[in-house]
C-alpha cells in the first residue's frame, strides 16, 4: 500500500461482528454449528483496535487525517460499524454479503482489506486490527494481510507509538515468556493484544454523531473478490465432559501427593 | 507447486497405478529454539506431522553462533527424516519478515515437495506461518488438537476449539489446497522423544533481506527458575483473591516449590498487577493441560477455564461455594485460601 505523501496518518481499522463474548454458546442438535440467535457485538480485540486509532488522534492531533472502519459481513453488521463511528472513527465502509453467507476466512478478509487499500486515494498508513476474532480464535487475519501486502507487521501489541515524521511506529508486543519491541516502518498492520487498551463507552452525543457520519456500501463483487471459504466445516461438537468416580478422584489425589482439608 | 508426486517405493504399487495417484505427505516443520535448546512446543508439532503418515523434513533457523548445538538434538529427535537449517546474523531474531522469503523460496523450490508446514502455536510461529501462507495463496488451520491425513483423496482433516474451547470444529483441506499450513496446540500432542536413527541434515543458503521493514529492538523476557508454564506437569494458579503481588508470592510460591510446580495467574490477578503477564493462563494467555492444575482463589470465568480444562487433575480452592470454577474441578475445597494453602504445604512436606 501507498503510505500518505504528506506526513499525515490514515488509519484503518478493520471490525468484526461476533456472538458477545459474555453469551454461553451452545451447539445446535445438527452438529453443523452454533446457535447463532443470540447477541452479537463487535469483537473485543477490534473494540480495542478502534480505541487505539481514537488515543493516537488524541496524542498526536491533526497529524491523523483519518481513521476508517471496514466490516466485512451481513446487513446487521452496520450496528458494529455504528458504535465504531460513535467511539471516534471518521468514516466506515460496509462490505456487505449476505445473511446466510459463512463468515469469510482470514484469507478471504485479508484479500478484501487489500483491494479496498489499494482504492484509498490517500493511502493507509496503519492498518489496526484485533489479534483474533473470539468466534474462530484463529489469529491470522493481520499476518495474512501483512504478507500479501509484503509490509510490516507487529502482532499482539500491547503498546503503540507512532514517529509521524520518521514514518515508524515503535510497537512492544506480548510474546511468550516476556515482551518484544519492534520499530516498524510505515506502512505496518499491527494486531491488539487485550492489554493495549481500555476501550472506551460511546457517550449519548457521540452515538447521535454517529448516526451522521458516512457509510460506504460495497459488495464483494465490487471489489473483485471472491469469499468462497476453501475450508470445510464437517462438524462442530460439544468438548468432551469430564467424567470420573469418587474412587479414581481419591486415588488421583494421593498419586498427586496432595492432602486437603475439608472446611 | 501443483506437481503430483508419483512415489515408486515398492514394486507391487507402480504396477497397481496407470494414473497419477495421491502423493505420500512430506511435512515441513518449523522447529524453534531458544538459548541452544529446541522447544518443547516445536517437538509437540513434530508429533503432529508424524501423524499424517509420510515424510517429515524440519527447518531451523538461527545465528551461526547457535545453530550447530540446536542442529546437534534436531538430528537425534524421532520422526525426523532430515533437517534443513539455515544460519544468518538475520534468524538471530526470527522476525517473520525476515524468515518468510525462505520459507517461500524452499517452498516453491525444494523437491520433493511440500504438502503440509507445521509449526507449534507460539507466539512467533503463529506470526509467521500465516504471513507465508498468504504469499502463497494459501488458507492455514490454527491451534489444532488433532489431524488426520487421507492418503486416498489428499485431504487432511483437523479438530480445533472454536469460541474460547465453548466447541469443537472438525474442519478439512482438500486435495485443493497443495500444501496445508497449520499450527499446533502443544498440550494436545506428546513433544517427540529422542529416536534411534539420525536425520540427514542439509544445510540452506539464507534468503537475506536487504532494507527489512521491521526492527527487532530488544526483548525482554521474564526470568524464572520455576518450570516454564506452558510446559510444566504441575500448575499452581493463583486469581485476585491473593490480594497484591507480595500476598501472591509469599503464599503460592511455597506450594508451587512443595510441588515442585509452575506458577500461573488468572487474567484479573494480572490486570491487579500481582503476577506477570505472561503467567496469565486463558484463552488469551497460555493454554496448559498439566498433569496437576491447582486454581487458587480462582473464579472461573470462561476466558480462564478455556486455558486450562484439559488438565488431568483440576483442584479448586475458592471461598464461594457457588464459583464456576468447582464445575469442572475433579477436587474441590471450599475454604479460605488463606488457611488451606499453608496447612497444605506443612502436610506436604511431612
Amino acid at each position: 500500500m501507498r503510505p500518505s505523501a504528506v506526513r499525515l496518518l490514515n488509519i484503518l481499522v478493520p471490525v468484526k461482528r461476533a456472538v458477545d463474548f459474555a453469551v454461553k454458546i451452545r451447539v445446535n442438535p445438527q452438529q453443523t454449528g452454533i446457535d447463532l440467535n443470540v447477541k452479537h457485538s463487535m469483537n473485543p480485540f477490534d473494540e480495542i483496535a478502534v480505541e487505539e486509532a481514537v488515543r493516537l488522534r488524541e496524542r498526536l492531533k491533526d497529524a491523523v487525517k483519518s481513521i476508517k472502519v471496514v466490516t466485512i459481513g451481513p446487513p446487521k453488521a452496520a450496528e458494529t460499524l455504528r458504535t465504531a463511528l460513535a467511539m471516534g472513527a471518521d468514516s466506515a465502509i460496509h462490505v456487505e454479503i449476505p445473511e446466510d453467507a459463512p463468515s469469510p476466512e482470514p484469507l478471504a478478509v485479508a484479500k478484501t482489506l487489500r483491494e479496498l487499500i489499494a482504492r484509498q486515494k490517500e493511502g493507509v498508513d496503519l492498518v489496526i486490527m484485533g489479534k483474533q476474532a473470539i468466534d474462530d480464535d484463529a489469529g491470522q487475519t493481520g499476518q495474512m494481510l501483512a504478507g500479501i501486502m509484503d509490509c510490516a507487521q507487529a502482532t499482539f501489541a500491547s503498546k503503540v507509538e507512532v514517529d509521524v515524521q520518521g514514518k515508524v511506529a515503535n510497537v512492544t508486543r506480548e510474546i511468550d515468556g516476556g515482551m518484544e519491541e519492534l520499530k516498524c516502518r510505515l506502512p505496518v498492520v499491527i494486531t491488539t493484544d487485550l492489554r493495549l487498551n481500555e476501550p472506551r463507552y460511546a457517550s449519548l452525543p457521540n452515538i447521535m454523531k454517529a448516526k451522521k457520519k458516512p457509510i460506504e456500501k460495497l459488495t464483494p463483487a465490487d471489489l473483485g473478490v471472491d469469499l468462497t471459504p476453501r475450508l470445510e466445516t464437517l462438524q462442530v461438537a460439544e468438548p468432551p465432559k469430564r467424567v470420573a468416580s469418587v474412587d479414581e478422584l481419591l486415588a488421583r489425589l494421593k498419586e498427586a501427593g496432595i492432602t486437603a482439608k475439608q472446611a | 507447486m501443483n506437481r503430483l508426486l508419483l512415489r515408486t517405493s515398492t514394486i507391487a504399487r507402480a504396477f497397481s497405478r496407470s494414473y497419477a495417484t495421491a502423493a505420500s505427505p512430506h511435512a515441513l516443520v518449523f522447529l524453534e529454539h531458544y538459548r541452544g535448546k529446541l522447544d518443547s512446543s516445536s517437538l509437540s508439532a513434530l508429533t503432529a506431522a508424524s501423524q499424517l503418515g509420510g515424510q517429515v523434513t524440519g527447518l531451523i533457523v538461527g545465528a551461526p553462533e547457535e545453530l550447530p548445538i540446536v542442529l546437534e538434538q534436531a538430528m537425534k529427535v524421532k520422526g525426523l527424516d532430515t533437517v534443513l537449517h539455515a544460519s544468518s546474523g538475520q534468524y538471530s531474531t526470527p522476525l517473520p519478515e525476515l524468515v518468510t522469503p525462505l520459507f517461500e523460496k524452499l517452498l516453491s523450490e525444494h523437491f520433493p515437495s511440500f504438502t503440509h508446514v507445521v509449526s507449534a502455536h507460539s507466539s512467533s510461529a503463529k506470526s509467521i506461518l500465516p504471513r507465508v501462507a498468504a504469499k502463497l495463496d494459501l488458507p492455514a488451520i490454527s491451534d489444532v488438537t488433532s489431524v488426520q491425513h487421507d492418503l486416498s483423496s489428499s485431504s487432511t482433516t483437523f479438530t480445533r476449539p472454536i469460541y474460547a474451547g465453548n466447541a469443537i470444529s472438525t474442519v478439512r483441506a482438500s486435495e485443493s489446497i497443495p500444501i496445508k499450513f497449520f499450527t499446533v496446540r502443544s498440550t494436545a500432542f506428546p513433544a517427540a522423544p529422542p529416536g534411534e536413527a539420525e536425520a540427514k541434515t542439509e544445510s540452506l543458503d539464507p534468503v537475506q533481506v536487504s532494507d527489512p521493514a521491521t526492527e527487532h529492538v530488544r526483548t525482554i523476557l521474564t526470568k524464572s527458575d520455576r518450570p516454564d508454564l506452558g510446559v510444566a506437569s504441575r500448575v499452581v494458579s493463583g486469581g485476585r483473591a491473593l490480594k497484591n503481588a507480595e500476598t501472591f508470592r509469599a503464599t503460592l510460591d511455597p506450594l508451587a516449590d512443595a510441588l515442585g510446580a509452575a506458577v500461573g495467574a488468572s487474567r484479573a490477578a494480572v490486570d491487579a498487577g500481582y503476577a506477570d503477564n505472561s503467567l496469565q493462563v486463558g484463552q488469551t494467555g497460555k493454554v496448559v493441560a498439566p498433569e496437576l492444575y491447582m486454581a487458587i482463589g480462582i473464579s472461573g470465568a470462561i476466558q480462564h477455564l478455556a486455558g486450562m480444562k484439559d488438565s488431568k487433575l483440576i483442584v479448586a480452592i475458592n471461598k464461594d461455594p457457588d464459583a464456576p470454577i468447582f464445575q469442572v474441578a475433579d477436587v474441590g475445597l471450599v475454604a479460605d485460601l488463606f488457611d488451606a494453602v499453608p496447612e497444605m504445604v506443612e502436610k506436604l512436606k511431612q
